[in-house]
C-alpha cells in the first residue's frame, strides 16, 4: 500500500513537473515580445530611462515618432506591396506544379522534385547579389518588382510542396466523379478541387507573404531608395535612436502574430507531408 | 487537351522561373568570384582569405551553428514529445511555441536588444535585485562573451519553432500502435522515445537539421542587431564587401565559401541520418 502512495506521489510530482515546463517554455516565447511591447508603448524618454518599468505607460510617442520618422511609412508601404506580389506570384507559378506532382506520373517528375527539393540547400538570399547585376541590365534595380521575384524565388519551393501536400489530400475520385457527370478537367477542378482546396491555398499564401515580409538581406541589397521594412531598419540601426528601432521591430513582429494565428491549423500539415 | 502533356505544361512555369532567377544566378555568382576583366583568377578569393576578418568570421558563424543548432534540436524534441501527449490546451500552446516561426531574425534581433541594451530590461533586474548600481554596457567589446550569449539566445529563441514544427508533423506520423505495443512490454517513456520515436523521427530530423543549420550559416540581421560591426559573421562580410567596399567580385567569392559550407554540411547531415529504403513508414 506504501509504495502506491509513493508512486502517487512521484506520479504528481511528474505530473507538476510537465505542466510548469510547458508553462515555462511559453513564457520563454511571450515575455520577450512583451517585453518589446513595453518599449514600444513607452515614451521615447521612459525607453532609454533606467532602470526600466515592466509595465507599458501606453504612451504612442514612439510610435508616432516612428510614423512621423522620414522614409519610414513609405518602407512600410513597400514592404507590403513586396510580399502582396510575391504571395501572388509564388501560388500562381507554384501551385499549378504542386497540382501536377500530385496527379500525375510523368518522365523527369523525380528530376523536377530534386530541383525543387536542392533550392532549400542553397542559401538562397545570395542569389540576391548576381541579380542585382542583372537587374542593373534590365532596369528592375531598386524596384519593388525585382525584389518580389526574388522573394518569390525564396517562397516557391514551399509553395510548389506545400499545394504538393494539399492536393495530395483530395481524394482523386472526387475529380473522377466529376468527369463522369460530364465536368471536363478544368470545370472539375473549378467546381470540386478548387473550393475543397481553397482555405489550404490561403494559408500557403499566408506564408508566402511571411517569408517576403521578414526577408532582410535580399532587401538590403536589392533596394536602394525604394527600402523595405526590414531594409531600411537595418541601414539605419547604427544611428536611429532606441526608440524608433523597437516601435519598427514591433511593427515587423505584428503581422507575424497575426498570420500565424491564422494559419495555424494548416502549419503541421502544410510540413508534415511538404518535408519528406 | 493531350493529357500526357498536361503535366509538362503545369510544371513549366516553375521551372522556367527557377531557372532565370535560381539556376542562371548561381552561374553568375560563380563566374564573377572566378573572373574579373583579365579572364579567369583567384584573385577575389586571395583579396577575402587575406582579409584579418575572414578567420574571424568564419570561426564566429561556425561557432555559433555549432552552439545554437544542437540546443534548438534538443528544445525542439522535448517539446515536441512535450506536446504528443498533451490533451488540454494542445491548440493553444502549439500556437504560442510556433509564434517565432513568423518573426524576423531582423525583429528577433531587436527584441533581444530590448532586453540587453545598456538601459534594458536585463540591467534593470539586475537593479532591482541590488546586483549593480548603475547599468553596465553589456554588448560591447569587453563582453564579448555576453556579446556571443545574446545572438545566440535570440537565435534559439528565434528559430526553434521551424524545427518543431517539422518534428511535431513527424511524430503525428508514427501510428499509435508502436507505443501501445512498447507499452504491453512494460517500455519506460524515455526507452520509447529512444527506440520507438528517435529511429522513426529520423526523415523529419533530417529535413530539420538540414533546413536550420543552412539558415544558421545564413545568419545576419540578429548579429546587426546586436553584435554590430563587434562580431562580424560570414553572411555581413558579404554584405559589406558588396556595399560598404562596393567588391561584388570579393561578395561572390565569400557566398561561394557560404554555398560550400552549406553544401558540404547538407551532405553530411543527409548521410549521417539517411533512411534505409524499406525503412519507411
Amino acid at each position: 500500500m506504501s509504495s502506491s502512495v509513493v508512486n502517487q506521489d512521484t506520479r504528481k510530482a511528474g505530473r507538476i513537473l510537465y505542466v510548469a515546463s510547458v508553462a515555462l517554455l511559453c513564457a520563454w516565447v511571450l515575455v520577450p515580445i512583451y517585453l518589446l511591447l513595453v518599449n514600444t508603448l513607452s515614451s521615447p524618454e521612459a525607453v532609454s530611462s533606467f532602470p526600466k518599468s515592466l509595465l507599458p505607460e501606453f504612451n504612442t510617442e514612439s510610435l508616432e515618432f516612428f510614423a512621423g520618422f522620414s522614409g519610414m511609412l513609405n518602407a512600410l508601404a513597400n514592404s507590403v506591396y513586396v510580399a502582396a506580389i510575391t504571395m501572388v506570384l509564388s501560388i500562381l507559378i507554384g501551385a499549378p506544379a504542386g497540382y501536377a506532382l500530385s496527379r500525375f506520373d510523368f518522365r523527369g517528375k523525380e528530376l523536377f522534385r530534386m530541383l525543387i527539393l536542392l533550392t532549400r540547400a542553397f542559401p538562397l538570399p545570395l542569389l540576391a547579389l548576381p541579380l542585382a547585376v542583372m537587374f542593373i541590365r534590365v532596369g528592375l534595380d531598386d524596384s519593388i518588382l525585382g525584389l518580389a521575384l526574388v522573394h518569390t524565388t525564396l517562397a516557391i519551393p514551399f509553395a510548389v510542396l506545400i499545394t504538393f501536400s494539399l492536393f495530395s489530400g483530395i481524394p482523386v475520385e472526387l475529380e473522377e466523379a466529376s468527369w463522369t457527370l460530364g465536368c471536363t478537367r478544368l470545370s472539375g477542378f473549378r467546381h470540386v478541387v478548387f473550393p475543397l482546396i481553397l482555405p489550404g491555398i490561403t494559408a500557403s499564401a499566408i506564408f508566402a507573404f511571411v517569408i517576403s515580409w521578414n526577408e532582410v538581406f535580399a532587401a538590403a541589397v536589392l533596394t536602394i531608395e525604394n527600402r523595405t521594412l526590414t531594409a531600411f531598419l537595418l541601414q539605419n540601426l547604427d544611428t536611429s535612436p532606441l526608440h524608433l528601432k523597437f516601435a519598427g521591430g514591433f511593427i515587423l513582429v505584428v503581422p507575424a502574430l497575426i498570420f500565424i494565428f491564422a494559419v495555424r491549423k494548416y502549419l503541421f500539415a502544410m510540413w508534415g507531408i511538404a518535408n519528406r | 487537351m493531350n493529357t500526357n502533356r498536361l503535366p509538362y505544361l503545369l510544371i513549366l512555369p516553375v521551372t522556367l522561373f527557377l531557372l532565370l532567377f535560381f539556376v542562371y544566378p548561381f552561374i553568375q555568382v560563380a563566374s564573377q568570384a572566378f573572373t574579373t576583366e583579365q579572364g579567369f583568377t583567384l584573385a577575389n578569393f586571395e583579396r577575402v582569405f587575406s582579409d584579418w576578418k575572414f578567420p574571424i568570421s568564419l570561426k564566429n558563424t561556425l561557432l555559433l551553428a555549432a552552439a545554437v543548432v544542437p540546443v534548438q534540436l534538443a528544445l525542439a524534441l522535448l517539446m515536441a514529445t512535450m506536446v504528443s501527449r498533451m490533451q488540454k490546451g494542445r491548440d493553444l500552446v502549439l500556437y504560442i511555441w510556433t509564434i517565432p516561426l513568423g518573426i524576423s531574425d531582423l525583429a528577433a534581433g531587436i527584441i533581444w536588444l530590448a532586453i540587453f541594451e545598456q538601459s534594458g530590461f536585463l540591467n534593470s533586474m539586475m537593479h532591482s535585485l541590488g546586483f549593480i548600481d548603475r547599468p553596465t554596457s553589456l554588448l560591447s567589446y569587453k563582453n564579448m562573451g555576453l556579446v556571443f550569449l545574446a545572438i545566440a539566445l535570440a537565435e534559439i529563441w528565434r528559430a526553434t519553432a521551424i524545427m518543431l514544427v517539422i518534428l511535431v508533423a513527424g511524430i503525428g506520423l508514427i501510428p499509435k500502435e508502436y507505443y501501445e505495443a512498447a507499452e504491453v512490454f512494460g517500455a519506460s517513456p524515455w526507452k520509447r522515445f529512444l527506440r520507438i520515436t528517435l529511429p522513426l523521427l529520423r526523415p523529419s530530423l533530417q529535413t530539420a537539421l538540414v533546413l536550420r543549420v543552412i539558415l544558421a550559416f545564413e545568419i545576419f540581421a540578429v548579429v546587426a542587431a546586436l553584435g554590430g560591426t563587434l562580431f562580424p559573421v560570414l553572411m555581413g562580410e558579404t554584405y559589406a564587401y558588396q556595399f560598404d567596399l562596393l567588391d561584388s567580385g570579393a561578395a561572390a567569392a565569400i557566398a561561394l565559401v557560404i554555398l560550400a559550407i552549406s553544401i558540404a554540411f547538407t551532405l553530411v547531415i543527409l548521410r549521417a541520418l539517411r533512411v534505409p529504403k524499406g525503412a519507411q513508414i
